[in-house]
């Protein structure tokens, strides 16, 4: 809305910069792929859902990896699936971004101590963006994160590489 | 029985083409497996002929946490995410197996809070259910219409207890927090809101013509095969059989209240399809409401931590407690061995042994006909691999 | 069917492999039998028309302590309307026993549980794999005497 309400004086014409135009088009929709793994997914199907619509920020979930922007990865990451994560972040296409809903895949959450087959965080198999802490987090506090993702992608540029 | 059934394809030369079966691999990302579940699917074109399930996939050892745990109260917030749609119920069945075994006896009041917030619990779960089936089939609006009106269920839970998924409510001797004041009109205000959704519900999705001949005659599972293999809750009433243990082994006040088995009649093809699992846990949220109204006129004052106690050290001795969840029976095997933690406390998940149905009902399936099947079993992965 | 009645019936007709009956002062009344019978025994509980123990709740593993492992059965009858619990000591150099996966074929999935969990392999069981844990993994968790391995396909296990 910033951008462009303001811009429409000289007749349709809007004078901007290359970075700022494709990380506008960028943040205003993220496509997330649907990988919920537990507790942590019902609480994105409620953000997702009526009450706190997701829909208003571009935000749509996908099935494949290949068509998506962001994987939110909601739940425990257990060993048994790490492997399985890996591989659908190598299929993402880049500009890619994670974010890590909940303390099992920020730290290894309640299971940390005891849980023989637990990944102690995400961040050991991908690379995270956004950490979105707890157990489960609000879909208030999911919507956080996403924004805070936008902001993150709003600072990024064509010509410096950044990750 | 595939043999014959499938049309042997013959070029105009007269050649005729060789078939082939396939493995394809379906999750365990999937977008309708219900969470991390990896089914292997022997496919001979479109006809399933085996299904493989493979779990584990979220095994997040619990049973080694009990045992590691310092004392039986820090167990209870590890039942929640086990079943994480239906949370109350599982700390119900383990603090009722604790209480067993010390032998305390709960007050009314708290008998009366536990089942109005079991039978809230057993809506809001079948919400879930209900609307991702449709979700799985094909239908969006009736996932966002039961997501807005369990909103309003979590609502009432988030005013008692503070927290919408995960509780930590249902404590050894009693729960945690009291009733807020305003909680009974607003409980009876969600009970006289709710019954007339049920009918929106059922112009929109349950006597759909499309969605009838999705789950109708799909998946029908045979009465006697499903006590064989040990299903319960929905998958087994589906199937004709009328057992709920909320009646047929008794636990807590159930028996003071007015309400019905649902069971499935094969109304709309066979007994024990997918509608009828369906119908039975649609009709089943209208008898929770039921309860719930009728437990809230009954309410009686009292404390709710008067039977908390302060150490639990229960005699050596085990013991196998049952209570009816929203998806079937879940049962816990304790084991004390007079110590102040638990020795072994194994979970038995109703998930668990109604996905061990899904290799025996799917034969015959199409692969379509396989998602609308793993949707009406209404698994729970955290459950499942515990 | 009281448990003293149908501890009774089971000792008159498997008097020697019924190794101890506790039905009085406990929660949960059970019967520990000889592994090798627990076969036949599962059979008769079945079929017999006045036990009729169509329905087993659950079958768990159970580290007993002193070199023993143990498994137990609770079973139900929907006809009926009574409850037993059976149980079952092996060693823990050799834990064999039978499958009892022809008699309630819900028993599958919970002896391939107990055999990833425990290590307890039952004889006669259709496809005994590992179910929850991978494939590839070591050792059996849920033994009191099971050290966490430090890397899997090289990630750090503990925190």
């Amino acid at each position: 809305m910033g951008y462009l309400d303001k811009q429409f004086n000289n007749s349709n014409v809007i004078v901007t910069s290359l970075d700022n135009l494709l990380n506008w088009a960028r943040l205003s929709s993220i496509w997330q792929m649907q990988f919920g793994l537990a507790c942590c997914a019902i609480e994105m199907m409620a953000a997702a859902a009526s009450h706190y619509d997701f829909d208003r920020f571009g935000v749509i979930p996908r099935a494949t990896p290949r068509q998506s922007d962001v994987m939110i990865v909601a739940g425990t990451v257990t060993l048994k699936m790490a492997t399985r994560i890996k591989r659908l972040y190598d299929q993402m296409a880049e500009p890619r971004y994670v974010i890590s809903m909940g303390s099992c895949s920020n730290c290894g959450g309640p299971y940390w101590e005891h849980g023989y087959h637990v990944l102690k965080g995400v961040d050991r198999v991908v690379p995270v963006d956004v950490y979105v802490p707890g157990c489960p987090p609000r879909p208030e506090a999911l919507m956080e994160g996403l924004i805070k993702l936008q902001e993150k992608i709003r600072s990024e540029s064509v010509v410096k590489k950044t990750a | 029985m595939f043999e014959t059934d499938i049309p042997k394809f013959k070029t105009s030369t007269g050649r005729s083409l060789r078939n082939e079966e396939m493995i394809i691999n379906m999750g365990p990302q999937h977008p309708s497996t219900h969470g991390v579940l990896r089914l292997e699917l022997v496919v001979d074109g479109e006809i399933v002929i085996e299904v493989i399930p493979h779990i584990g996939y979220l095994h997040r050892c619990f049973e080694k946490h009990c045992e590691a745990m310092t004392n039986y109260q820090q167990v209870i917030p590890y039942c929640d995410r086990m079943d994480y749609v239906a949370a109350m119920n599982m700390e119900y069945s383990y603090v009722l197996g604790v209480e067993r075994l010390l032998g305390i006896q709960v007050p009314e009041r708290v008998e009366h809070i536990r089942v109005i917030m079991l039978e809230l619990q057993r809506i809001a779960s079948h919400l879930i259910a209900l609307g991702t089936y449709g979700l799985d089939v094909g239908a969006f609006t009736p996932f966002l219409f039961m997501f807005r009106d369990r909103e309003r269920i979590l609502d009432l839970f988030e005013t008692t207890c503070g927290a919408r998924l995960l509780y930590n409510y249902i404590w050894v001797g009693g729960v945690s927090h009291d009733l807020p004041p305003g909680f009974i009109d607003k409980a009876k205000a969600f009970c006289k809101y709710f019954r007339p959704k049920i009918k929106e519900y059922n112009d929109l999705l349950s006597f759909n013509d499309i969605f009838i001949k999705r789950t109708a005659n799909v998946g029908v599972l045979p009465a006697d095969v499903a006590i064989a293999y040990g299903s319960s809750g929905p998958m087994l009433r589906g199937s004709g059989v009328n057992w709920d243990l909320r009646r047929d082994d008794p636990y807590s006040i159930y028996n003071r209240f007015q309400w019905e088995v649902e069971v499935g009649k094969g109304e709309m093809g066979t007994v024990g399809d997918c509608w009828d699992r369906y119908m039975v846990r649609m009709r089943e949220m209208e008898q929770s409401a039921n309860i719930i109204e009728q437990a809230l006129e009954q309410m009686p004052e009292g404390d709710v931590q008067a039977a908390v106690p302060k150490r639990i050290r229960p005699n050596t001795g085990d013991l196998y407690v049952r209570t009816e969840s929203a998806r079937g029976e879940i049962g816990f095997y304790i084991v004390s061995d007079g110590s102040a933690s638990p020795y072994r406390v194994k979970a038995r998940s109703p998930s668990f042994v109604n996905l061990s149905v899904l290799p025996e009902i799917c034969r015959g399936a199409m692969i379509a006909d396989v998602v609308a099947i793993a949707g009406s079993t209404d698994i729970v992965l955290g459950e499942v691999d515990r | 069917m009281t448990p003293q009645q149908i501890s009774e019936k089971l000792k008159a007709q498997f008097s020697d492999r019924i190794r101890e009956v506790k039905t009085e002062g406990v929660p949960d009344p059970s019967v520990k039998v000889a592994p090798e019978a627990i076969g036949e025994i599962a059979k008769f509980l079945r079929d017999d028309a006045d036990l009729r123990f169509d329905y087993l709740m659950c079958l768990s593993g159970v580290d007993l302590g002193k070199n023993l492992l143990g498994v137990v059965y609770n079973l139900s009858s929907m006809t009926h309307r009574h409850k037993i619990t059976v149980k079952v000591e092996v060693p823990v150099e050799n834990p064999v026993m039978p499958s009892v996966s022809s008699v309630w074929p819900t028993a599958n999935w919970h002896e391939r549980e107990a055999f990833d969990l425990f290590g307890i392999r039952f004889t006669g069981h259709p496809d005994l794999r590992r179910i929850l844990l991978p494939d590839d993994w070591d050792g059996h968790p849920l033994r009191k005497d099971y050290k966490v391995p430090e890397f899997y396909r090289g990630m750090k296990v503990p925190y």
